[in-house]
């Protein structure tokens, strides 16, 4: 505490600018999370990839060339062909695209859902919160993947019913870490003194509540952008997801992937790994987050 | 009891609140009246679980769901602060009664700047621009002497050391000149040091601005002599009040006795020899309070009446005691325990 006061009084500039206070932010990030500024960088890469793809991609995602099926890497096709001949790199870009897409909406939806449940039912308390959390239960009883398989069933895969039905099983069940950490908030001695200055209830959560509990909600933003595009992938494996000719990761693997395992281990080995390494990169970095931003942890350095 | 001018600013009485817990209904707050009159400094002084606390924060209405106000009036400037609605009640939080809390290293918001924190009463209540809010937060963080005030109001608290953070919570609860100052514990996070020039500023400012104050603490030693009066509670009552100064030349209840009675001294004992005197047994449990005096248990001088409740009497003029035994002039004090 001390010692943060004293380092701040030199350089009061580094701290005043919003560039500033990431820069600090990103050398904090790397000097005490390695680990988590390298999957924080692949995140970066995976973002870029998916914001660029239609650049990036050397061919069309549908573009088919039955001369070149089933090719095996090569320099004019980095990472092979699949039965059709479509470029399996410009597949994999289109398909970060996809997965980028799918899974900020639903992270998005996903965090502003547990906000809402978590403010009101850790602010207001009493029945609002004994109602809202025996609902929470309730949806938590159901294993995600059934919920899924008989929502989707019903109304149909795509990328929107996607969108909105992950969103939502997330932010119901990220809504209890958000609940725990406006409870915190509220016992808060600045709460109270917000309420003894004559703060009405919009202002204190506006104002004390929603930007203490800020942390919580970038870590669990970042830590479901992973969980989403694994689910997702899970589901197009089951042919739930995102439906064809889109080429989304998951089905990829489980498609062609699959079916030509042995002809073309490139079709399973290009999606299958870039999973693995952006959901991993993103946990490690969503980790990280957590370690630096823990209110609990603030100050006490 | 009231001053020539008429009613006194806050007049609160028979307040009593109670809470519901796991062991059934706990009147914390029992019967308990107090008056402060306009630029009087009222300490209330009593231990953990004596009611002080929440007889300030009924004051606000600002008790907790568990709580419940079962009866008195709280009468402010003339008015039943307990008939408001809840609307009325925000208008005068932070306007007309301010509050100090007791723990200023986390009474401030750490993600809001000093300035914001300080203007925010202002803006609430004055409907104030920013550019106005920031300038009255400067003027105040000066009165409270913080130097380079304007310098620092886009700081955050963390930059600022414990008492500086006290200073800057005097400075917002005297933002909008309130009639009356409510200070919980307001130095007991604070080294030694910093509470004596922290409570001769909040006596000094509420002095200027001709507001009252009510100090409430459990430390009869340093922080009841800046009071003018003082109101010593037990278990949810209040069992003597007097000038600060009478109470400390001569305390009448027994508990107020054993309270000065353990306060260490220097002069007292130079080889160190003496122990420090204390009171003994333990606090009531406010679930379980026996019938009559809830003192009666612990104190030296109980007899048979003390199973009887005994009434918050006028001793004379300006005392009030509430304690069967009548000790001899000189004091509870005195060494013979002597019965009627």
């Amino acid at each position: 505490m001390t010692e943060a006061a004293l380092s701040s009084v030199p350089q009061p500039l580094a701290a005043s600018s919003a560039a500033g206070r990431l820069f600090a932010f990103v050398r904090r990030l790397v000097r005490e999370k390695p680990l988590g500024a390298a999957g924080g960088a692949i995140f970066l890469v995976f973002l870029f990839c998916g914001i660029f793809a239609d650049f990036l991609a050397p061919y069309g995602m549908n573009e088919t060339n039955l001369e070149v099926r089933l090719e095996a890497p090569s320099l004019a096709h980095p990472l092979g062909t699949d039965h059709l001949g479509r470029d399996v790199l410009s597949r994999i870009l289109i398909g970060a695209k996809l997965s980028m897409i799918v899974s900020f909406l639903a992270a998005g939806i996903g965090t502003l859902v547990s906000l809402v449940i978590g403010v009101l039912s850790g602010y207001l308390g009493g029945k609002t919160d004994m109602i809202l959390q025996r609902g929470v239960d309730a949806w938590m009883t159901f294993p995600d993947l059934v919920l899924l398989i008989v929502i989707i069933s019903v109304v149909g895969p795509g990328i929107p019913q996607i969108v909105i039905v992950l969103g939502l099983l997330y932010g119901i069940a990220g809504s209890r870490i958000v609940r725990g950490a406006v409870v915190t908030v509220k016992e808060s001695m600045y709460t109270h003194a917000a309420q003894s200055i004559g703060a009405r209830t919009l202002h204190i959560l506006a104002r004390h509540i929603v930007p203490n509990v800020m942390p919580v909600l970038i870590v669990l933003f970042t830590t479901r952008i992973g969980a989403v595009i694994l689910t997702e992938a899970g589901l197009s494996f089951l042919g739930l997801g995102v439906p064809p000719p889109e080429p989304t990761w998951g089905a990829m693997l489980s498609g062609t992937g699959r079916t030509y395992m042995y002809l073309g281990p490139w079709l399973a080995l290009a999606p299958g790994l870039c999973l693995t390494i952006v959901v991993y990169a993103i946990n490690v970095y969503g980790d990280a987050l957590r370690d630096l931003l823990d209110p609990r942890m603030r100050g006490s350095r | 009891m009231t001053a020539a001018g008429g009613a006194p600013l806050l007049d609160v009485q028979d307040l009593s609140v109670s809470f519901r817990t796991d062991r059934g209904l706990v009147r914390a707050v029992d019967g308990v009246s107090l008056h402060v009159e306009a630029g009087e400094t009222l300490a209330i002084v009593g231990e953990s679980g004596s009611g002080k606390s929440v007889t300030a924060l009924s004051i606000l209405r600002l008790i907790d769901t568990a709580g419940s106000i079962d009866g008195g009036r709280i009468l402010f400037d003339g008015e039943d602060l307990l008939r408001h609605d809840e609307a009325t009640m925000r208008a005068i939080r932070g306007d007309r009664i301010a509050m100090i809390f007791q723990e200023p290293m986390s009474s401030l918001n750490p993600v809001l700047t000093i300035g914001k924190q300080v203007g925010e009463p202002i803006r609430l209540h004055r409907g104030s621009v920013w550019k106005q809010a920031y300038e009255r937060a400067a003027e105040l963080l000066r009165r409270v002497r913080i130097p380079d005030a304007s310098g620092r109001l886009k700081d955050y608290p963390h930059h600022f050391s414990g008492g500086m953070r006290q200073r800057a919570m005097i400075a917002m609860a005297l933002a909008c000149r309130p009639r009356l100052i409510i200070a919980d514990e307001p130095t007991t996070a604070l080294d030694v040091t910093v509470q004596a020039q922290i409570l001769a500023l909040l006596k000094e400012l509420t002095r200027e601005a001709n507001s009252a104050l009510i100090l409430i603490t459990h430390d009869l030693g340093v922080v009841a002599r800046y009071a003018d009066r003082v109101a010593v509670m037990y278990a949810g009552r209040v069992v003597e009040t007097a000038t600060a100064r009478a109470l400390y030349a001569d305390p009448r209840h027994p508990y107020t006795a054993g309270l000065m009675a353990s306060i260490p001294t220097l002069d007292g004992d130079v080889e160190g020899s003496r122990r420090l005197a204390t009171i003994p047994g333990q606090p009531p449990d406010l679930a379980a309070l026996p019938e009559g005096c809830a003192f009666a248990p612990r104190c030296p001088h109980a007899f048979e009446r003390c199973g009887k409740p005994p009434p918050l009497e006028e001793t004379e003029a300006g005392r009030f005691s509430a304690c069967h035994f009548r000790p001899p002039r000189g004091g509870a004090r005195g060494a013979s325990p002597q019965l009627e």
